[in-house]
Parts: C-alpha cells; structure tokens; sequence
C-alpha cells in the first residue's frame, strides 16, 4: 500500500456493495435517504456533513462535501463558520471533561 | 466601473484559442486510452446513436464575440479585443429566415450582443416578424458600461424582448472573481433598473431570467433549489425580482477548459460529468430543437458546437442558402463536450430539460 488515502478511491464507494450486497445497498439507501431535502434543507443538511467531515477528519468525506457544499451555492465564509460550529463542539467536548478532573480534585485534595 | 479579469485566449495567442486543439484534448488522454467512454459510446448504450434533430423550436443568433467583460469561463472566448461582428448583410440573411421559420424562439446572444453597431436596427425588424418568445441575452453591466446604453432597458420593454441575464452568485465576491471587480454592483443596479420599468416583476409580462453557471469545476445543484436561494436573497439584499433561474452546466471548451487543465481539474471534472450522464437527457438537449447561427451566418447544431467550429452536418451549411427541411434531416455532431449537456438534470440555453 504506497498511500493510505488516494483520491480516487472515493469514485470506488459504492464497491463495498460487492462484497456485502444487502447490508451495502441499505446503507446506500439510507445515506441518500438521509440527504434528501426534509424538515431540514439538503443546503443545510450539507454544511452539517462538512462540518462532521472535519470533525471526524475524513479526508474522502471532505473533499464529497466541500464540492457539495460549492454547489449548493455555499460560501467559502458560510463553509468556515460551519467548521467552526463542529470545531467548537470538539473543543467544548474536551473541555467540559475538564469538570471531571476538577471533581477529581476536589475529592482527593479539598 | 468594472475591471476585466482578464484577456481572451486569442489576444494570449494561446494554443486552446484554436478549436482543433480543444477537440484533440477532449478525444486523447482519458477518452483515447478507454478509461472513460466517448460521448458516442455513452449514447450508443442507450440506443441514442446518431442524435438527430426534432422539430425545430430555437433560432440562436450569435451578433458578435465583442463583450464588455471577460468572464473566466467564457466558452465564447469574447472579450473587447474580439472584433468579430455580424455584418448588415448576414443580419438581412437571418433576418428572411425568421420571417419565414417554424421556430417560435428567436434568441440573440454574444459576446455582448449590444455592442454590434446594428442590434437595435437587427432588433426592430426582428420583432415585426411576430415570433413568439424573442430573447436577448443581456450581460446586465452593458446597460450602465456607457451612457448610449443607458436606454436599453426601455428599448427591451418597448419590443417586448425577454431579458436573460448571467449571474453566477447572490454575493459580490463569488460574481467579481467570476466575472470581474464591480460586476455585482453594476449588475444590480441594472436589474433595479429593470425591474423599475416592470422586467421580472411577480405579475408582469415583461420576462426577466437569470443563468446561474458554477464559479469552478463543479457542476450545478438542483434548479428549483438554486431559484429558491437566488430569490430569497436578492429580494432580501437588493429587493430584486427576476421570474426564472437557468443552471447551466459548463462545458469543457475554451476558457473554462484551459481553466480546468491549468488547475489540474480536468479529468476530476470530466470524470463528474461521466459519472452524472443521464439517458433521459439525451433527448431533450438544446442540440434537438435548436439551430446557432454565428455571426458570419454558419449554422452548427449549438453554440458550442459554433465555438468549436463544428458547422452543421447538413449539405444547408450558410444561412444564405438556410432550407429548414433539408436541416432537419441531418445528424448532430457529438464530441466529449456533449456530457456537459447531459449531466444530471440536463443542461441547456434554456436551463434544465430533465426531471
């Protein structure tokens, strides 16, 4: 393996359905069931999956949804600040953690 | 003001300003090594093969590839150093065609199809001919470039003229990288000014649509959708109204491919057209019911095709010797290009033309 991720394996997605038929097809199903537009708007349905993009680091996931998000006629600036939500979260998700070692603290040093 | 983004590729004397270079870079590389079907194998698939004409619904007349603007993905190449411009002669040419068509559309494009020196002559008599839908393809910033354009918006209203208008994006900074700097400003005075005298308005007969076409190597989302967006934010921004929005897809021709190939987007952006090839499509592209007219009177089977200079294949070529029978008996040239007009929803002058 010279390379862990390739660009071009992103057009292969849809492979995994042949080793795994049924399970492949109704994830597949799901997923485009998923961004369809709903309560929620397939605009922003997409800005939440580039931000979980790079919350979850998936290099595959952010190349699929920044494009999408371009040609849903988003922003760059729209883009950034959707980022910046799940950056947030993953920050705030560290830090509130901070609570525990400060009970921790508390119990063992008064 | 609005500054150019740049020059065409014919005054950089670049080597995609020739259409033959441009068809051998769409039949090599990944079409001519068969790791992506041609354009001709795609539809022979679906039956598809050859494309041949239906009735003949559009007379496209290209008056010039002069424009005011240079736009990044021009796939006319036009700009101000372009001088070709359809003469009095071919005007009174295409002129007898549309007096006798069976086309309901005429529509007429550029370059800036305002600067010919004789468009509002061309315009006129056009419109004495009683053809339905009559189409100008306005660039909107030509109505304030110069104060003998100034009343072009009231000659519009006056010959009932449908305005189609480009507009990449509802933000400055999207339309002017498009574009060029002062673009969005100046196109939003115009439609203000349109709009004032009644273009565009909810129940008025005075048609105003906007073309949306992609900033970059990406293909347009859903139409309806991109309406919905377009109209919420100029009436909210600007309190602009327009009644339709075109998405237009754009092709790999001219500046947006010499766009593509210098950004190493090329075969990524093929690959997505391929991939969003849709059989349903194939038969309602513009190539079925249109003929493009140039400005020195060739016909081709659509403007891309006329910039590629792939004329018709047809014993009727000129249209001093234009016979719509015999046109309409003839086979639609295809390229690799052509997955630009059957990409996902379909794309064409008109916009959309599948579900």
């Amino acid at each position: 393996m010279a390379d862990y991720y390739n660009p071009k394996d992103l057009r292969k997605f849809g492979n995994i359905t042949e080793w795994s038929e049924e399970l492949g097809e109704k994830f597949f199903d799901y997923y485009g069931k998923v961004f369809e537009e709903g309560k929620l708007t397939a605009r922003e349905k997409s800005l939440i999956a580039l931000a979980v993009a790079h919350t979850e680091q998936c290099p595959y996931c952010i190349d699929a949804y920044t494009k999408d998000a371009l040609q849903r006629g988003v922003t760059k600036e729209e883009m950034m600040e959707a980022i910046h939500a799940g950056a947030a979260i993953k920050s705030g998700a560290t830090l509130v953690h901070g609570v525990m070692m400060m009970n921790k603290v508390n119990k063992l040093d008064g | 003001m609005t500054k150019l983004k740049t020059q065409s590729l014919h005054k950089r004397n670049s080597e995609l300003a020739q259409s033959n270079k441009q068809l051998e870079i769409l039949s090599n590389g990944i079409f001519g090594n068969g790791e992506l079907p041609t354009f001709a194998e795609k539809i022979k698939e679906t039956g598809q093969f050859p494309m041949k004409p239906k009735k003949l619904e559009i007379l496209q007349i290209n008056l010039g590839y002069m424009c005011n603007q240079t736009c990044d993905h021009c796939h006319v190449d036009a700009g101000p150093d372009r001088k070709e411009i359809m003469t009095v002669e071919t005007m009174k040419q295409c002129l007898e065609v549309i007096k006798n068509t069976g086309a309901h559309t005429v529509d007429l494009t550029g370059g800036a199809p305002e600067m010919n020196p004789n468009f509002r002559w061309f315009v006129e008599e056009a419109s004495k001919a009683g053809i339905k839908d009559f189409i100008v393809r306005s660039n909107l910033t030509i109505i304030r470039a110069n104060k003998k354009y100034y009343d072009l918006p009231q000659f519009f209203k006056k010959h009932n003229v449908h305005v189609v208008s480009s507009m990449p994006h509802w933000t400055r900074g999207k339309t002017d990288k498009q574009r060029g700097e002062g673009v969005f400003d100046m196109s939003i005075k115009a439609l203000q000014e349109l709009n004032a005298i009644g273009y565009g308005m909810p129940d008025s007969d005075l048609r105003l649509d906007l073309v949306y076409n992609p900033s970059g190597a990406f293909l347009p989302t859903n139409q309806e959708n991109m309406k919905k967006d377009f109209k919420k934010a100029l009436l909210e921004d600007f309190g602009i109204h327009f009644h339709d929005l075109f998405a237009i897809t754009n092709l790999p021709i001219a500046r947006f491919l010499d766009f593509l190939i210098a950004s190493e987007n090329y075969e990524e952006y093929m690959y997505q057209l391929v991939e969003a090839y849709n059989p349903a499509a194939v038969k309602s592209v513009m190539c079925t019911n249109t003929i493009s007219i140039s400005w020195d009177g060739w016909l081709y089977d659509c403007d891309f095709n006329q910039m590629l200079e792939l004329k018709v294949d047809s014993e009727v070529k000129h249209i001093s010797e234009y016979n719509e029978d015999v046109l309409n008996d003839r086979n639609i040239i295809i390229s690799q290009h052509c997955y630009g007009c059957t990409a996902g929803a379909g794309s064409s002058c008109q916009g959309s033309v599948a579900e």
